[in-house]
């Protein structure tokens, strides 16, 4: 129960500070995608189910707000919390170079996406030029700011995970 | 809530599931735009006052960022200006003709007070869009501030964009700048059409499209764009920006050009909505 309180309210923290505050902290036109950086964490830390759901919450609140298509980023984040789950047996406290691997491989598989379908079918085809002034700078901005939010991240895991495995023992 | 394996169904096919509804409302966001509007105000109620706070926190934060830049941008001027003091004495003696260039930029300036007399109404922008391809915005006016689809948005002496989505405490707008935006403009002193398009691609170099203009159009760089008396969603008259670099078009029937917008989006923070709509009779 509480897992899903603090996803929720995290959901949407990370979606007002990413729709005010980063932009207002946007470099080169550019914003971070935090919740990217919570879907990737949810399906890394804990698994494909968890992944797929926030993935899911995530872009509906997306979509309600911004969305012409209601379901298009649901979908998106969807699949990217469900594969990052893939990378959950290979989940080390200390490790960071996967998370932040895993991360840029998200925003890029994202933007991608959302290129093609957003773009590429209005005939907007010079790709390399928004690979260089969108999508890369959006990578870079992201993996930077899950530096920072990775520790607490991380941190609120093992919060919720001891609290859980204290409710197991008392009631199980 | 805890792991009772036995029972819970696959991952996998609940992702299917899942998949599966995501697609139904994609189709039915195309068939019936708008189906979801009942949730997007119940949600909106909560978001949008804490929206409004985060946003004064972020742009204080940007405010100082540009304190920063500005600080060292300024010591850098400073030993530039002094510099330029001796040059700008000689140049003095040419400001008297320069006057009479801002007499006549003055009477084209009235026109923009045209669209003074329709009745507004002042809203802030509280978000932006999530992602870093278009450029839509919400503002903290809507339904109940009498606020429509397809009012037109002014702000910083020029247009902005359109309202295309309404909600009971919000609205949502299309800058001018947003890959998606059309606008039928014309040119202020010989009334010759153009459409001006947005483009991601080029709003980073800070200009917009304009095409269509005919290739007998007697235009020169620096001529005013405004919107057009023929637009359909658009009020005539609101000046959209100023022309530059016109070139004939390979078809040898029309011309193109960019414009450089009067608005700067991005420091844009109020904008004012026109309440009245342009009735094109349709």
């Amino acid at each position: 129960m509480l897992r899903k309180f603090v996803l929720t309210i995290t959901i949407l923290i990370f979606y007002l500070l990413q729709t005010t505050l980063f932009k207002a902290l946007s470099l080169a036109s550019v914003a971070p995608n935090l919740l990217i950086i919570l879907t990737f964490a949810a399906g890394f830390m804990r698994g494909k189910k968890e992944g797929m759901f926030v993935g899911l919450f995530s872009g509906l609140v997306l979509d309600l707000f911004y969305g012409q298509v209601i379901g298009f980023n649901a979908l998106l984040y969807m699949y990217i919390g469900y594969i990052n789950g893939f990378f959950h047996s290979m989940f080390y406290d200390e490790d960071v170079t996967l998370p932040l691997g895993l991360v840029m491989g998200s925003d890029f598989v994202y933007n991608f996406v959302y290129y093609v379908f957003r773009f590429l079918l209005r005939n907007r085809l010079d790709f390399g030029y928004y690979l260089i002034h969108i999508i890369l700078p959006e990578m870079i901005y992201t993996v930077v700011v899950t530096v920072v939010l990775y520790r607490i991240m991380l941190r609120i895991h093992r919060k919720l995970e001891a609290y859980e495995k204290r409710r197991a023992t008392k009631f199980g | 809530m805890r792991k009772s394996d036995k029972k819970s169904i696959p991952t996998k096919y609940i992702l299917f599931i899942l998949s599966f509804l995501c697609m139904v409302l994609i189709v039915l966001s195309f068939i019936m735009p708008g189906f979801a509007s009942p949730v997007k105000e119940g949600v909106s109620y909560m978001l949008v006052p804490v929206s409004k706070g985060m946003n004064q926190v972020g742009r204080w934060f940007n405010d100082r960022k540009d304190d920063l830049s500005e600080l060292r941008d300024v010591m850098v001027e400073n030993t530039e200006l002094k510099a330029q003091i001796a040059d700008l004495q000689n140049k003095n003696a040419l400001s008297v003709e320069e006057r009479s260039e801002l007499e006549e930029l003055r009477t084209l300036f009235q026109l923009s007070e045209q669209y003074s007399s329709y009745e507004t109404v002042a809203g802030r922008i509280i978000s932006r869009d999530s992602s870093n391809w278009f450029s839509t915005f919400t503002i903290d006016k809507g339904k109940k501030d009498g606020i429509e689809v397809d009012m037109n948005v002014i702000g910083d002496g020029g247009l902005v964009g359109i309202v295309f989505e309404v909600g009971e405490n919000y609205s949502l707008v299309r800058s001018i700048i947003d890959d998606e935006s059309n606008v039928s403009g014309q040119f202020a002193s010989t009334s010759d059409k153009c459409i001006v398009k947005g483009s991601l691609q080029l709003i980073n170099e800070g200009v917009l499209k304009v095409f269509n203009i005919n290739k007998d159009a007697d235009i020169s760089e620096g001529d005013m764009i405004v919107t057009s008396n023929i637009s359909s969603k658009f009020l005539p008259g609101i000046l959209i920006g100023y022309v530059k670099d016109i070139e004939n078009d390979s078809n040898n029937l029309t011309k193109s050009a960019y414009l450089t917008p009067v608005v700067d989006f991005a420091h844009l923070d109020i904008v004012l909505i026109i309440k009245q709509q342009k009735y094109t009779g349709g």
